[in-house]
């Protein structure tokens, strides 16, 4: 029998989440809100929430000055384009790693994630040699690569717990049946994962969209993504804050309608597996 | 029939377009997000119809990313910028590591010699200019009259540290939200640092002996710390620790500071009645210098064109970092937007002309401010570095940053003016000597 809760819990616990959400949510609501304030309005030491004078004329100013959909695409290319790379060499490394492990393969999990405890800017100016002696200092193909590797650990990680969960029988069962390791993968392994694919994609696609380091680093002008139109309107001498929320808005519009639409998938993905 | 005609004309045309494209070079312009040289992009069509054959790409990033991509990217001969916006922090040093191209020759209408001499001369390495400027500053007192008026007091013609004092305690009134005096307190060399170098500048102090020794265990700097220290905890604006320029330039504004000292260039943003509350109510006077002396602190700033040696394009960049700093320029910005606008402090001839003084009241405090300013000799004792608010070394970005963040737990309470003194000499003590001075 279920435990029974009592109305009074419920509702503290329903409050409780909802004032959770609101914090964390907050500084975008913050950020979205400040897109519409005049600039003097923005830094307002007692500022209004919603009763100031609504203007459009920092999303006029950002879309004259900038250009937000060369930059957008450049976004797509770049995110889409890593996820993607680093999913097709991921799937493989994690079934191999889930489903035949080796005597080395936690040590090799381990030593993979070690490579994201070393500080980005300690490799900075290799990774910038290297591409510049390749050619692809601000190319969106420079990007891809460096995302692909930036985050493909934690694609396989993710993956791999993923794997994990699914019975190797199933596996075994289909070799029987004379699977080939390639159709093995592809008509059983993956129809299985899509839930953990289908979030770990998305988060990826997340990640890459905000990655603002390697892309603010190794881009110039014509790879620029989102996270250097936003980058271009912070000032330090000059009022910002009403442009620059602008900015932010429009650059994180996108991946939140994104996430809303697939927030079912992501949940699911996140939680495949925790309850047995 | 028709059609393909039709079809072969378009494509013919469509190859004479890629043709006459492929003839354009094209140049990319690393820059700051300052309003003038948002200006500048706004007003690039000026210069298109001028040089058909020069396509220019603007990269526009917030300074400290900026500073952070130009110096990879120049160290490394990554070549992917052919005109950099750099500072006159940068220029001396970045010109010894041979990294950009001297700048001569730039045209017969170009006028070197209307360059503000303090201005150009922090550029020149060599007896040469290697980058040109589009913006200057130094640093003034800003002030509310009706405040002063209402304190009974006026303001003298070089006002001193003392008088300073006085008018900040006189004209506070926190019950009614004005605060005597706001200060920078954000931690970083160009934030708290760059009006704290100024201020001992302005004590009597120094950074460095001749030896390269850190002299915060001497008088000016105790004076310095401790003249800040009290201004700002008993007529700042509450957690000051945490107020850059544009944290004050929002306080004053809004009516919250009676006297603010900062950038030049807050003058035209805190008259500008569309911005500012106060806009009919501020003073203008030389920064504060300490009793009896006449060093102002010798604050000055610069933000300059510069083309690093690595690029392919010299000549397309060449014609345009003249084109963007010449008197031409400055008359188009007169033209299409209004003389208030032209980028201010690079050029004498600007100073001279009645029509900008007629509508920037704080033109010739800002030009004696610029004037006053010795980079060369920015201490009132011998010391081996140049440089006003800043000491133009490569290690000043990481010491004047470590230092500032002493001064403003100082200012925040979690450390005594003295326990900050003594962090500062002992870490400026470290680096210096892990760096290898006194080099020879």
């Amino acid at each position: 029998m279920a435990r029974e809760v009592s109305k009074g819990r419920k509702a503290a616990v329903t409050l409780l989440a909802w004032g959770v959400a609101l914090l964390i949510f907050f500084p975008i609501l913050w950020t979205f809100l400040t897109s519409f304030k005049t600039e003097g309005e923005a830094i307002n030491s007692h500022p209004s929430f919603l009763f100031f004078d609504w203007t459009l004329e920092n999303y006029e100013t950002v879309n004259q000055r900038s250009d937000y959909l060369a930059h957008f695409w450049n976004s797509v290319v770049i995110s889409l384009g890593s996820t993607l790379l680093g999913l097709i060499i991921a799937v493989p490394a994690a079934w191999s790693m889930a489903f035949v492990p080796g005597k080395r393969t936690k040590d090799l999990l381990m030593w993979m994630l070690s490579t994201k405890m070393l500080p980005a800017v300690g490799v900075l100016v290799p990774l910038y040699l290297l591409a510049r002696d390749t050619g692809l200092l601000d190319t969106k193909t420079g990007l891809v690569i460096v995302l692909t590797m930036v985050n493909l650990p934690i694609i396989v990680w993710m993956l791999y717990t993923y794997f994990k969960e699914i019975p190797g029988e199933i596996l075994e069962a289909a070799r029987m049946d004379g699977a080939t390791l390639s159709s093995e993968i592809l008509y059983v392994l993956t129809p299985m994962a899509v839930p953990g694919i289908a979030s770990t994609l998305l988060l990826n696609v997340i990640l890459a969209w905000n990655e603002s380091f390697w892309t603010l680093n190794l881009t110039a002008a014509s790879a620029a993504p989102l996270t250097a139109f936003i980058a271009s309107y912070s000032s330090p001498e000059g009022l910002f804050y009403a442009k620059l929320s602008a900015a932010s808005t429009m650059a994180i519009a996108p991946i939140m309608i994104l996430g809303w639409f697939s927030q079912k998938q992501l949940v699911r993905g996140l939680t495949f597996g925790a309850v047995k | 029939m028709t059609v393909t005609i039709r079809a072969l004309l378009g494509a013919s045309m469509l190859v004479a377009a890629a043709g006459a494209a492929s003839a354009q070079t094209t140049i990319t312009v690393a820059t700051v997000n300052n309003g003038d040289m948002i200006r500048m992009q706004r007003l690039m069509p000026a210069f298109n119809a001028q040089h058909p054959d020069i396509k220019v790409n603007w990269v526009t990033l917030e300074e400290n990313v900026l500073r952070q991509r130009v110096t990879t990217d120049i160290a490394s001969k990554g070549g992917q910028y052919d005109v950099l916006t750099i500072g006159n922090y940068e220029v001396p040093i970045w010109a010894k590591q041979g990294w950009l191209m001297p700048l001569e020759n730039l045209g017969a209408d170009y006028d070197p010699a209307d360059l503000l001499p303090p201005v150009a001369q922090g550029l020149t390495v060599d007896g040469k200019l290697h980058a040109v400027p589009f913006y200057a500053e130094s640093s003034m007192l800003m002030y509310r009259t009706d405040l002063l008026e209402k304190a009974g007091l006026k303001m003298p013609e070089n006002p001193d540290w003392e008088f300073i004092t006085e008018a900040a305690q006189k004209m506070t009134d926190k019950g009614v939200g004005i605060y005597g005096i706001c200060l920078r307190g954000k931690a970083g060399w160009g934030e708290n640092m760059a009006f704290l170098t100024s201020m001992n500048n302005s004590m009597g102090g120094a950074w460095f002996d001749m030896e390269w020794k850190p002299q915060f265990n001497g008088p000016e700097w105790k004076k310095t710390l401790d003249t800040y220290l009290n201004l700002m905890k008993q007529y700042g604006p509450p957690g000051a620790s945490s107020n850059g320029f544009n944290e004050n330039l929002a306080l004053f504004q809004t009516g919250k500071c009676g006297m603010w000292i900062d950038a030049t260039v807050a003058a035209s943003f805190i008259s500008d009645p569309k911005e500012s509350q106060v806009a009919d109510k501020v003073g203008f006077a030389p920064a504060p210098v300490r009793k009896g002396g006449s060093n102002h602190g010798n604050w000055l700033w610069s933000w300059n064109l510069a083309i690093p040696a690595t690029t392919s394009k010299a000549d397309a960049a060449k014609t345009f970092v003249a084109w963007a700093t010449s008197p031409a320029y400055m008359k188009l910005v007169a033209e299409k937007d209004s003389i208030a606008n032209v980028p201010p402090g690079t050029r004498t001839s600007l100073y001279k002309n009645p029509e900008y003084l007629k509508v920037a009241p704080f033109a010739q405090m800002t030009l004696k401010a610029i004037e006053a300013a010795n980079t060369q000799k920015p201490s009132d004792k011998p010391v081996p570095y140049t440089g006003g608010q800043f000491v133009a070394i490569p290690e000043f970005q990481a010491i004047g940053t470590a230092v500032g963040q002493q001064f403003s737990a100082a200012l925040a309470g979690t450390a005594s003016a003295d326990q900050a003194l003594a962090a500062a000499q002992a870490l400026t003590t470290r680096e210096m000597t892990r760096a290898g001075y006194p080099k020879k």
